[in-house]
């Protein structure tokens, strides 16, 4: 020890250690700069920069973008009826999907937390896991061609004397599109959530004499709320999001489409102000998603 | 108001370090170049798709492997779907690409927001044998100055199933009536320029409007038209930018009739088994294009962007791509190369000035109306894309 500290290097190094042993906010500081810097410039920076965008307008013809401040982009969102009804649209969508993704994923879950063998459980994991691994475009493209008006669905149908929704302006095909691709992301958390509540309490709740609904509706439920509710995050947010799928599979439109329309044009100040709606929207989904002690459970 | 204009702007970090530059047009003491020395190795080429083909099509159809070979310019390709795609791309993208192939209702912004350049036509040969009628025209020449050479016309046409609509459609009403035995099976353009496709119908359909420029649309001109598209709304079964989803549709039987390019069919048409279309230019006549080679105002490859110029529509190539992609092609010796050139000459009159009278080539609205009246005041593109997307739904 005491030779170490002869050398001037170790000797600096060893002087800076132990000043920030005693310092310790400087410590942390520079400990966190490099992620926050990240958080803050790369993250929240672009945020700012698309709320700027979005109080400048543009050239009508050249598109090219004027920084001169004005609420216009905001004024015409409001007053016209077309942005209110794709947003509730959207939203609409968003609420249906989650649902279904939740009443889909809650008995997947809970045979993989609670009653499968551990070999099953195991190849329930790969099973729910594996779609990630294919790419979101190749799915979408796939259920083109299962909604297809020669495709696998009609011609399952067909013997019943049904038609499925098809590719044009119903949103039902959609509806399935969504719950498929974002239903691995509600059973995950769901799973954690089942698999985290203890054996004793369901075995309190039946030495009580509560059947099986009761346990569920009693116990079971109240405790996986907030893996729920974690679950309904990933498949609100991302179904609001989404441009791909809905351009892909119905001719209807959806928040996602007006702002790449937007951006194609270009009208980069309309096409930022479009993008906060949805942005705003999360954020309150979030917080409403906070009380509810969603991130506990994420 | 005061127009500052900022060029490159790009999203994300770079828009906070966004040049800044002012004015519109280029001052006209630009200096042309005089002479096409050495390539510089290398040239970036936004083009419409089947406008430049490597081999990676149909490695029978390559005109970029010969450029390179001759020229040592490598050539990256990038293809877009509509105008607006590609004015965006050039617009977040102000130095990627070297050249590109602009539609009329690209080619002026273009040139008012100062993203490419005057050509000096007289380094590119060719120039000389384009058909009188697609020079100096108002996409490709202002105030007299050459921003491009002409590269070939077209018009878009209807596409049906012929195994599943009889009789064969003569008429765009066919896709605007959702009574119609084929309705949610009709494949539309999807932009704003598709508005125009409905003016067109209403020019014969209700003459009463007065409509002479299908984008010269005044207040009731419009409305009259945005309400024949609302209409049309419930028998659309598809819109499509990206060519490849269109043959898809056709090919499933989920669009039986639509708005197409002679390319696609002519694809569908080779297809293993081969799909059943057939076009045709409707009645009521049809938008179209007239495209313009352009080259970028801030390229650091001009002497590879001029032997672009010139080998694009140089006769050889000029008829090859004429024939792959069918269109009728800018340069008159384009014809006469073999039979086969002058087939698709014939079949699509490239000479026949009278044939291209229907024809209304894509062109930027704008609020001074386009074909000349000065007692109105028409719809501005801009409010052609709201109105798209309020017609969308």
């Amino acid at each position: 020890m005491t030779s170490t500290t002869q050398q001037p290097v170790a000797g600096s190094a060893r002087r800076a250690a132990a000043w920030l042993d005693h310092h310790a906010r400087v410590r942390l500081g520079l400990l966190l700069a490099g992620p926050v810097g990240w958080l803050v410039v790369a993250y929240l920076g672009s945020l700012v920069v698309l709320f700027v965008n979005s109080l400048w307008t543009r050239d009508a013809f050249t598109g090219l973008v004027i920084r001169e401040l004005t609420p216009d982009n905001f004024l015409d969102m409001v007053s016209n009826p077309l942005y209110r009804n794709v947003t509730l649209r959207t939203v609409g969508m968003a609420i249906v999907v989650t649902l279904t993704c939740a009443v889909i994923a809650f008995p997947i879950a809970y045979y993989m937390a609670r009653v499968a063998s551990p070999r099953v459980r195991g190849l329930l994991t790969v099973a729910v896991l594996m779609p990630l691994w294919a790419s979101y475009l190749v799915k979408a493209y796939t259920w083109r061609l299962i909604l297809s008006n020669d495709g696998v669905l009609n011609w399952l149908l067909a013997p019943l004397g049904l038609r499925g929704p098809g590719l044009g302006e119903s949103v039902v095909g959609l509806w399935l599109v969504f719950t498929y691709l974002w239903l691995p992301y509600m059973i995950l958390p769901l799973y954690a959530g089942l698999e985290r509540i203890p054996a004793s309490l369901l075995e309190a709740s039946s030495d009580l004499g509560g059947k099986g609904w009761t346990t569920f509706r009693r116990v079971i439920f109240p405790l996986v709320v907030p893996a729920l509710v974690a679950g309904s995050i990933f498949t609100f947010s991302l179904t609001l999001g989404d441009y791909i799928a809905p351009s892909l599979i119905t001719t209807t439109q959806f928040i996602g489409n007006l702002i790449y329309l937007n951006f194609g044009v270009p009208d980069l100040p309309f096409a930022a102000a479009l993008s906060l709606v949805p942005l705003v929207i999360v954020v309150l989904y979030l917080l409403v998603a906070r009380r509810l002690g969603a991130f506990e459970a994420l | 108001m005061k127009q500052r204009r900022f060029l490159g702007l790009l999203v994300g970090a770079a828009m906070v370090a966004a040049a800044c530059g002012t004015g519109a047009t280029p001052s006209p003491t630009f200096n042309l170049p005089t002479a096409v020395g050495e390539g510089e190795g290398e040239l970036t080429v936004l083009a419409w798709p089947g406008y430049a083909e490597n081999g990676s099509t149909d490695e029978t159809v390559d005109w970029v492997t010969p450029f390179e070979d001759a020229t040592g310019c490598k050539v990256t390709v990038q293809v877009f779907g509509t105008s607006d795609e590609a004015f965006s791309l050039f617009s977040t993208n102000p130095t990627k690409y070297d050249i590109v192939s602009a539609s009329g209702d690209a080619s002026l912004r273009l040139v008012r927001a100062g993203y490419v350049q005057p050509v000096n036509v007289d380094l590119v040969p060719s120039y000389a044998d384009i058909f009188p009628a697609l020079k100096d025209k108002p996409y490709n020449t202002v105030d007299g100055v050459h921003y491009g050479i002409p590269h070939g016309r077209g018009s878009n046409l209807l596409m049906w199933r012929t195994d599943e609509v009889t009789p064969a459609p003569t008429s765009w009403t066919e896709m605007f009536d959702p009574a119609s035995p084929y309705a949610g099976k009709v494949s539309v353009y999807d932009a704003p320029i598709y508005i125009a496709d409905a003016a067109v119908v209403l020019m014969s359909t209700k003459p009463e409007l007065g409509i002479t420029n299908p984008y010269a649309l005044d207040d009731t001109q419009f409305a009259a038209t945005v309400d024949l598209l609302k209409a049309q709304k419930p028998a659309i079964g598809q819109y499509w930018v990206d060519y490849t989803k269109q043959m898809e549709a056709f090919r499933a039987g989920d669009a039986v009739v639509g708005t197409t390019w002679q390319v696609i069919t002519y694809l569908l048409q080779a297809e293993d088994p081969p799909v059943a279309v057939d076009v045709v230019k409707p009645e009521e006549g049809a938008t179209g294009w007239s495209d313009t080679w352009m080259v970028n105002s801030k390229t650091t490859h001009p002497n590879c962007a001029y032997k672009w110029l010139d080998h694009i529509v140089s006769p050889e190539v000029n008829a090859q791509i004429a024939s792959w992609f069918g269109e009728a092609p800018g340069n008159s010796k384009a014809c006469a190369l073999t039979e086969a050139d002058q087939a698709n000459c014939d079949f699509f009159h490239a000479a026949d000035d009278a044939f291209w009278q229907d024809v209304w080539y894509w062109q930027t609205p704008e609020a001074k109306c386009v074909d000349g009246r000065i007692d109105k005041t028409c719809k501005s593109f801009d409010d052609w894309v709201k109105a798209w997307t309020e017609i969308k739904g």
